[in-house]
């Protein structure tokens, strides 16, 4: 044989045999394998719409977190307040502190409010008014704390479930996206990681009309939240409360949350709060007793009991009708609440069977094709036919190991990527055949006319190859997870395919004739 | 050696002009199509308008009738509900986002407590508005940076006119499949969209082999009148341009056939593409070619 063959062929060799040596750990054959094969080579993973899961999108509600603080600085400004005996009111407007008091205190409260927190700054003023908000560079921090708080928390709260490698990374915007490979109960996990755990306590409005709110025309100081209850058949109630908007103090200041049972022997929760919160917590409640103060948990009334007493521990229950598991859950979410509401704006979950699914009916279209292509490369092309069709499966092998070399990621679309590939791809021999056979019939000898057809040919199959590359690129760019999957397989099928195509057929035409002097070819 | 077509020697530029107006047609069905698009009014996935979709497979066969009643009942009004594939599944479209997909499923579990549906077989896309709004804005700008790459890649490697003709082809390409998919009101989404741009490429290649061999007999024989030579070339290629569509042709039958819901109207689409890909190489790229030239003028050089 000639050297150059020789060379070619153990190239063509070499490369087979490190793509199957890579791809096949990646195939169900996997179980059949030595660990050390197994562990040694990178693999194809599987897209979420193959192997089952969600994908899922959510974006965290920043402002609301920035409301929070701004809700705690107001309560922690009124308690030093009132530690001052000076007569002034705090309370949250927007994203601003707005302070009420005699004309004559300005001075005083400027002071105070300078004095307590750097970080506001003056906005406005008016008789007895003063306005402040947050400095631009404290709202940035807020709210770039607030999601990668909520990063954070989000991935213990996954952790909880069990999902075998998920992954949580920050989007543009605030978003947060999340991928739960074969997750079983999405419904669950997802309401248990978007629970925020947001913790207010509210004073009940009882001198408002709580039908005029109803209707849309209550006092603009209060506003209308649900309470929950279960009743005898297991449908849930709703109940109105009439409750200020000014929130109290927050579950921020919690530094406790655990199980426990109230007074008629059902599960509740006992929260404690720290310091400074057991402070504004004692001032609360000293300021209110006799008036019902609403538990509210995520917008929702849990309880609105009567303050016997002023409570300087710090100490509370949430009481309502859950079981000892909704409590647990609940007690996890006090613990570690969101900083901020998270919206879910984009939702992809399929079901692991329906993957599977997806995943037969995929292959078994792509070998249906591949043998009605083998069939017609024989009847039309004959011998020729044949060595095509070696290199259709060299090509197929090759692009599997590049796959399994780059890590890639297979989604549905993905499988109809290497579909298009070998139909595409045979195209280049079709392409060097027609002209092999204009060549014969233009008078040249068998071994004349292969390699003028592939000289010929050669730069045609380049231009349309580059062509398909051209909008593989585009899609691969503007492209999201499924469909960046379809690029990956058209693009690496596209390129391989000039290998296999050109080189892997070549060698085999050179072969037979060197070794046999044909006086005819079968084209 | 076997042969799809014999030696031919038909005028395909003596159609030029039944050509031109078909093409004139499908284009113009396209841009309506295109504007409708914009417009909101066509069937669009929720990919681009933002919605929810749930598929659930039941136990029992579920009447879409019912399911509509039950989703009326609990405030869905103006479900579009289809059955889908076997094994009683139905498909539901809705346009609210934001938790829909929870309400949907609880919808069904307490109004159909005796017809549970499979949790393993369920498959949901939930997408909020804004993130429709961006992968609009994506998909057309994904269009035109193809077409003008398209534009640059043939203009640098023949000239200026054929790149152009090409372009043109390929655009009327991607006009016809988008205007028979609104026409039939089949759903455009994002997979639609990644079809329409392979479909642009595949177009491409198949003009490219028509626009080689014009090249090849420009250089040889600088005699012939233009429209009488690029007829010889189509003839010679002819069976070519047939043949390499028929592998793709043929490989995606079985994905149309069985390959599953998913990929169903995707394959449908590169189908058409490739059908219409084939016919315009010869009867809009090549009579562009002709017809630019013969009113500029000059030489059209093989480069």
């Amino acid at each position: 044989m000639k050297k150059s063959i020789r060379w070619r062929l153990s190239l063509i060799a070499l490369s087979v045999v490190v793509a199957v040596f890579l791809f096949l750990p990646s195939t169900p054959l996997t179980t059949q394998l030595p660990q050390w094969w197994h562990q040694s080579v990178p693999k194809i993973s599987l897209g979420l719409d193959l192997r089952g899961g969600s994908h899922l999108v959510m974006e965290v509600e920043t402002d609301k977190a920035v409301e929070a603080s701004v809700d705690n600085i107001a309560a922690d400004l009124q308690t030093t307040a009132a530690l001052q005996s000076l007569s002034v009111t705090f309370t949250r407007t927007g994203q601003d502190v707005t302070a009420k008091f005699a004309d004559t205190l300005e001075e005083k409260v400027e002071k105070l409010i300078k004095d307590t927190y750097a970080i506001l700054e003056y906005k406005s003023r008016t008789k007895g008014e003063l306005v402040y908000g947050l400095k631009q560079a404290e709202v940035r921090r807020l709210k770039e704390n607030a999601v990668q708080q909520a990063l954070e928390i989000t991935r213990r709260r996954i952790d909880k479930y069990g999902v075998a490698e998920p992954s949580i990374y920050k989007q543009e915007n605030d978003q947060i996206a999340l991928q739960l490979p074969g997750i079983k109960n999405p419904q669950e996990a997802i309401a248990f990681i978007k629970t925020a755990g947001r913790l207010e306590f509210k004073m009940l409005n009882t001198t408002g009309d709580l039908q005029q709110a109803l209707a849309g025309k209550g006092p603009a100081d209060s506003e209308v939240l649900y309470g929950e209850d279960v009743d005898q058949s297991g449908k849930i109630v709703r109940s109105p409360y009439l409750v200020y908007k000014q929130t109290m103090l927050t579950g921020d200041r919690l530094k406790e949350a655990k199980v426990g049972i109230d007074d008629r022997g059902r599960p509740a929760i006992s929260i404690s709060f720290d310091g400074q919160g057991a402070e504004i917590f004692g001032r609360v409640t000293g300021e209110n007793v006799g008036k019902q103060m609403a538990i509210v948990l995520d917008n929702v009334v849990y309880s609105a009991p009567r303050i016997q007493d002023r409570i300087s521990g710090g100490d509370a229950q949430i009481t309502g009708s859950f079981t000892h598991e909704e409590a647990a859950k609940l007690a996890i979410v006090l613990r570690e609440s969101l900083p901020a509401p998270m919206k879910i704006i984009q939702n992809v979950t399929v079901g692991p069977s329906l993957g599977q699914d997806s995943i037969n009916k995929g292959v078994r279209a792509a070998l249906f094709g591949v043998l009605v292509v083998v069939v017609f490369m024989v009847v039309y092309y004959r011998m020729s036919g044949l060595i095509a069709d070696y290199a259709i499966i060299l090509n197929l092998v090759l692009l599997l190991g590049a796959m399994a070399l780059l890590n890639a990621t297979l989604t549905l679309p993905g499988i109809a990527g290497i579909i298009l590939t070998i139909g595409m791809g045979v195209d280049s021999n079709v392409l060097m055949f027609e002209r092999i056979r204009e060549e014969i019939v233009s008078g040249k000898a068998p071994r004349a006319a292969v390699d003028a057809g592939y000289d010929k040919a050669f730069l045609t199959i380049l231009d349309s190859h580059v062509t398909t590359l051209i909008t593989a690129a585009v899609l691969f760019m503007f492209g999201t997870g499924p469909i960046k999957g379809f690029a990956v397989t058209l693009s690496l099928g596209i390129m391989i395919n000039l290998y296999s195509a050109l080189v892997g057929t070549k060698v085999i035409f050179d072969i037979i004739n060197s070794k046999w002097k044909l006086e005819k070819l079968s084209i | 050696m076997l042969h799809i077509l014999g030696k031919t020697n038909i005028d395909f530029m003596g159609w030029k002009n039944v050509s031109f107006t078909i093409a004139a047609l499908f284009i113009t069905l396209g841009l309506v199509g295109v504007v409708q698009v914009g417009r909101q009014k066509a069937n669009l996935g929720i990919d681009f308008v933002g919605g929810t979709t749930v598929q659930l497979s039941f136990k029992q066969a579920l009447q879409v009738d019912q399911a509509r009643a039950a989703l009326e009942e609990n405030g869905f009004q103006g479900a579009s509900i289809q059955e889908v594939g076997e094994g009683n599944t139905i498909l539901i479209k809705v346009r609210e986002t934001e938790g829909t997909s929870d309400k949907i499923q609880t919808v069904f579990k307490q109004e159909f407590p005796n017809n549970p549906y499979d949790p393993d077989h369920m498959q949901i896309t939930e997408i909020g508005p804004v993130i429709g709004q961006a992968l609009q804005k994506d998909a057309l700008r994904a269009l035109v940076v193809a077409l003008l790459a398209i534009i640059v890649y043939i203009a640098f490697r023949f000239e200026f006119k054929f790149g152009v003709a090409a372009a043109f082809a390929t655009f009327h390409d991607i006009m016809a499949v988008l205007g028979i998919f609104y026409i039939l009101n089949w759903e455009i989404n994002l997979l639609i969209v990644t079809a329409l741009l392979t479909l642009a490429g595949y177009s491409l290649t198949d003009t490219v082999v028509v626009f080689d061999r014009i090249r090849e007999n420009l250089k040889k024989t600088k005699r012939d009148p233009l429209p009488k030579l690029v007829n010889n070339s189509i003839n010679e290629v002819l069976s070519r341009t047939i043949v390499t569509s028929l592998t793709v042709v043929l490989v995606l039958i079985p994905l149309a056939l069985f390959g599953g819901d998913v990929l169903h109207d995707f394959s449908i689409a590169l189908l058409m593409g490739v059908i219409v890909g084939t016919y315009s190489s010869i009867f809009v790229a090549s009579p562009i070619l002709v017809v630019w030239h013969a009113k500029a003028g000059g030489r059209l050089i093989g480069k």
